[in-house]
């Protein structure tokens, strides 16, 4: 075991992704020489090589169609797409290729070696170009995977558990935590199953479901509302696609209650998809209604950001609302 | 053309290629480092007031951003964006435009900004993301824009200008105004599917915009020769048909003249023309960058030598209409200047609650209207925990 952050932990699942695989290859704006603006790629280029490790021109689209190229042909491309806010010209790429290629094909064809990755989210003072949330988008889109990790643990085996998968993965790392969150990662190669929620906390009376950098905020709600008697089961759903209905409603059936919390606005958000996918498993188990708290429906702001966010404040006030109810 | 193809058909009857370097576009240079005149080269008509206009402008920038990374490393703002190396490319055709010609720029051209008439105090009011901001606090620092002015508020994805640019003009043209759009990018944004598309809406389309790219020789930490292999940026726009020039960035007179040109050219022909000014960012990308991780030190220094604003100094002290001791004491009052309004702006509140959900639409839909007054109820029962907005909910 050694002590890291999550820039080191993904760092470092890179590193061993690349020298177990020739077909890993790394590459993205600033990704080579220079490491990536937050040092993801860090002396992976020294290590690899030009060929493995490369800048791209500043072409979010040519980036994405590039890896669906290279994966096609039966590597397994681990691109960077600098902001998650920047990922929309790679649009059309993601969702009509990527999504599409094995399905429209008749499995002739398939770019399952992909990994996107791309650090999301907000408490930067990023103001709404480098602040959004957008693993709503990509739920709705058959074909990805979407994952999200909580801590440099996680992080590792997830994006190890990525590159290993055979689908192609949208993996979003909550910038706020690159260098703030660290915790013990073992230096061996480890993956994390895809596709499974963990249960990071028992509790009997209302389950509180979070994914990424949103998980130490719902933690902070979890001790005030604990210091009130109310105990909570705390989920990391940790994938948003497909996602772990069977966990969070054995969870829900216990307890009763469901709370679901994230960065990205509300409307369209994918605590919507999960409260109804719930509410259809555990319709008789439900004591209240399900809670959301999320991001408002606006552009994610700046000078206002501590207003708008979905922080522990307003998730402590949802618990107990939930239990009041 | 008379062909389907409306492609030039010459018949050849042995293959060869074109080769991808066939093109050679010059660069039009008119000051030589001792600020004197090329042989051949034609200062453009300039009158005293312009001439020195435009030289306060690049010299308030420079002392601005001077000011103001300074004001970050303190803490004080959280971002800031210097564009040292390139105010003689965005001051000397931002001078030779209309001022009611739309800007649209990308996020290095405070000269272009400040040559229209942004005031001192409207820079620290969007720094500062106060309830002063024209842009009400939403972006971060640098995204500046004022409608008065003719300046298309920033937005941090690259190259979207582009094409937007292309539908600006050519909206100009439809109202029958005698202006053009200008559009500044980067030869990194240059690399966005967007530049390819605004390129070719604008030609087809017989749009008048110039399209302004700024090759400073990185994006972020990429170098222009991992960014592209043609020659430059300019020999592009002559495949979508367009006219191109190119001009030394740091040489204010030839920008100026170029961007005259193009400006008669767009508006007189109905046409796009493109201008690539050959530039290097000095500084770093931006606050959050460290260029030492990619280029030397050595380098650096070689281009600090071409500053831009020494040439045209040295130029204008020939003329007679700069004296050599003018400006320290210029700098001097600048800086305090700058100083005092960031003491004021930093002090003045940020934006009130409301504009949390106002202009997401021209007016609030309910649910927002809803998620507002919750969170104010929220507010009231936690004022501690939101400082900025409790002591001020009504």
């Amino acid at each position: 075991m050694a002590k890291m952050n999550m820039l080191q932990a993904i760092n470092n699942a890179l590193d061993l992704a690349m020298a177990k695989d020739d077909s890993v290859v790394c590459f993205g704006e600033d990704v080579g020489h220079f490491g990536g603006v937050f040092r993801a790629t860090s002396k992976l280029q020294e290590k690899y090589g030009k060929a493995r490790c490369f800048n791209t021109p500043l072409t979010e689209q040519g980036i994405a169609g590039f890896a669906n190229g290279m994966a096609a042909q039966g590597m397994k491309p681990v691109a960077e797409i600098q902001f998650a806010d920047y990922i929309f010209p790679a649009f059309d790429q993601i969702v009509n290729e990527t999504a599409k290629f094995r399905y429209r094909s008749g499995n002739e064809f398939n770019v399952g070696g992909i990994v996107f990755r791309s650090p999301y989210g907000g408490g930067i003072a990023g103001g709404h170009y480098h602040s959004q949330s957008p693993e709503a988008y990509f739920a709705h889109t058959p074909g990805l995977k979407v994952v999200i990790p909580r801590d440099p643990y996680q992080a590792k085996g997830l994006l190890l558990a990525s590159i290993a998968s055979p689908d192609p993965v949208i993996f979003f790392e909550p910038k706020k935590l690159y260098r703030a969150s660290t915790g013990e990662v073992p230096e061996d190669y480890y993956e994390i199953e895809l596709g499974k929620a963990e249960v990071t906390q028992q509790g009997k009376d209302i389950t509180v479901l979070a994914w990424g950098a949103q998980m130490e905020i719902v933690q902070k709600a979890v001790e005030m509302a604990e210091k009130d008697g109310i105990s909570c089961e705390v989920i990391d759903l940790r994938s948003i696609l497909p996602w772990d209905a069977d966990t969070v409603a054995a969870s829900v059936k216990k307890t009763g209650r469901l709370l679901i919390n994230h960065e990205a606005p509300l409307t369209g958000g994918f605590a919507g998809e999960i409260a109804a996918t719930i509410q259809q498993m555990c319709f008789l188990h439900l004591e209240s209604p399900i809670e959301r708290v999320c991001g408002m429906d606006t552009p994610y702001p700046l000078a206002l950001e501590k207003e708008y966010v979905a922080d522990h404040l307003k998730t402590y006030e949802a618990i107990k609302r939930s239990i009041n109810f | 053309m008379t062909n389907p193809n409306n492609a030039t058909i010459t018949t050849v009857h042995t293959a060869e290629f074109t080769a991808g370097d066939a093109l050679k576009i010059p660069t039009l240079r008119m000051l030589r480092d001792d600020g004197s005149l090329y042989e051949g080269a034609t200062a453009p008509e300039l009158d005293k007031a312009t001439a020195l206009k435009m030289y306060d402008t690049m010299v308030f920038t420079r002392v601005l951003d001077e000011r103001m990374l300074a004001a970050q490393r303190q803490g004080r703002i959280s971002f800031y964006m210097q564009c040292l190396g390139e105010e003689a490319a965005t001051v000397g055709s931002a001078a030779a435009l209309d001022d009611k010609d739309m800007i649209m720029a990308q996020y290095r051209e405070q000269g272009a900004l400040r040559y229209r008439g942004f005031t001192l105090e409207q820079f620290m009011n969007q720094l500062f993301s106060n309830e002063k901001d024209l842009g009400k606090g939403r972006q971060m620092p640098v995204h500046y824009g004022s409608k008065d002015i003719y300046y298309m508020t920033i937005s941090s994805p690259l190259g979207t200008q582009i094409p937007q640019a292309s539908g600006y003009a050519y909206a100009q043209k439809l109202r029958g105004l005698a202006n053009t759009t200008i559009c500044y990018f980067g030869e990194g944004a240059a690399s966005e599917g967007d530049f390819h598309a605004g390129l070719n809406m604008a030609a087809v389309h017989k749009a008048p915009v110039i399209f302004f790219c700024r090759n400073n020789g990185y994006a972020i930490s990429t170098p222009a020769n991992e960014q592209f292999v043609g020659d430059g940026i300019a020999c592009r726009a002559v495949g979508y048909g367009m006219k191109a020039l190119r001009v030394d960035g740091a040489d204010i007179l030839a920008v100026y003249h170029a961007t005259k040109m193009a400006r008669e050219h767009a508006l007189k022909h109905n046409e796009p023309v493109l201008i690539e000014s050959i530039a290097y960012r000095l500084g770093a990308h931006s606050s959050s960058d460290d260029p030492s991780g990619y280029r030397s030190k050595e380098e650096e220094e070689k281009w600090r030598q071409n500053d831009p604003i020494a040439r045209y100094r040295l130029w204008l002290i020939e003329k007679g209409w700069l004296k050599d001791a003018d400006d320290k004491a210029t700098i001097e009052a600048l800086r305090s200047e700058i100083l005092d309004a960031l003491k004021v702006a930093e002090k003045v509140a940020k934006p009130g609650i409301e504009h949390l959900i106002s202009d997401v639409y021209a007016q609030p839909i309910p649910a927002l209207q809803q998620q507002l007054d919750e969170l104010k109820a929220h507010i009231r029962k936690y004022p501690d925990a939101y400082p900025v907005t409790a002591g001020r909910l009504d």
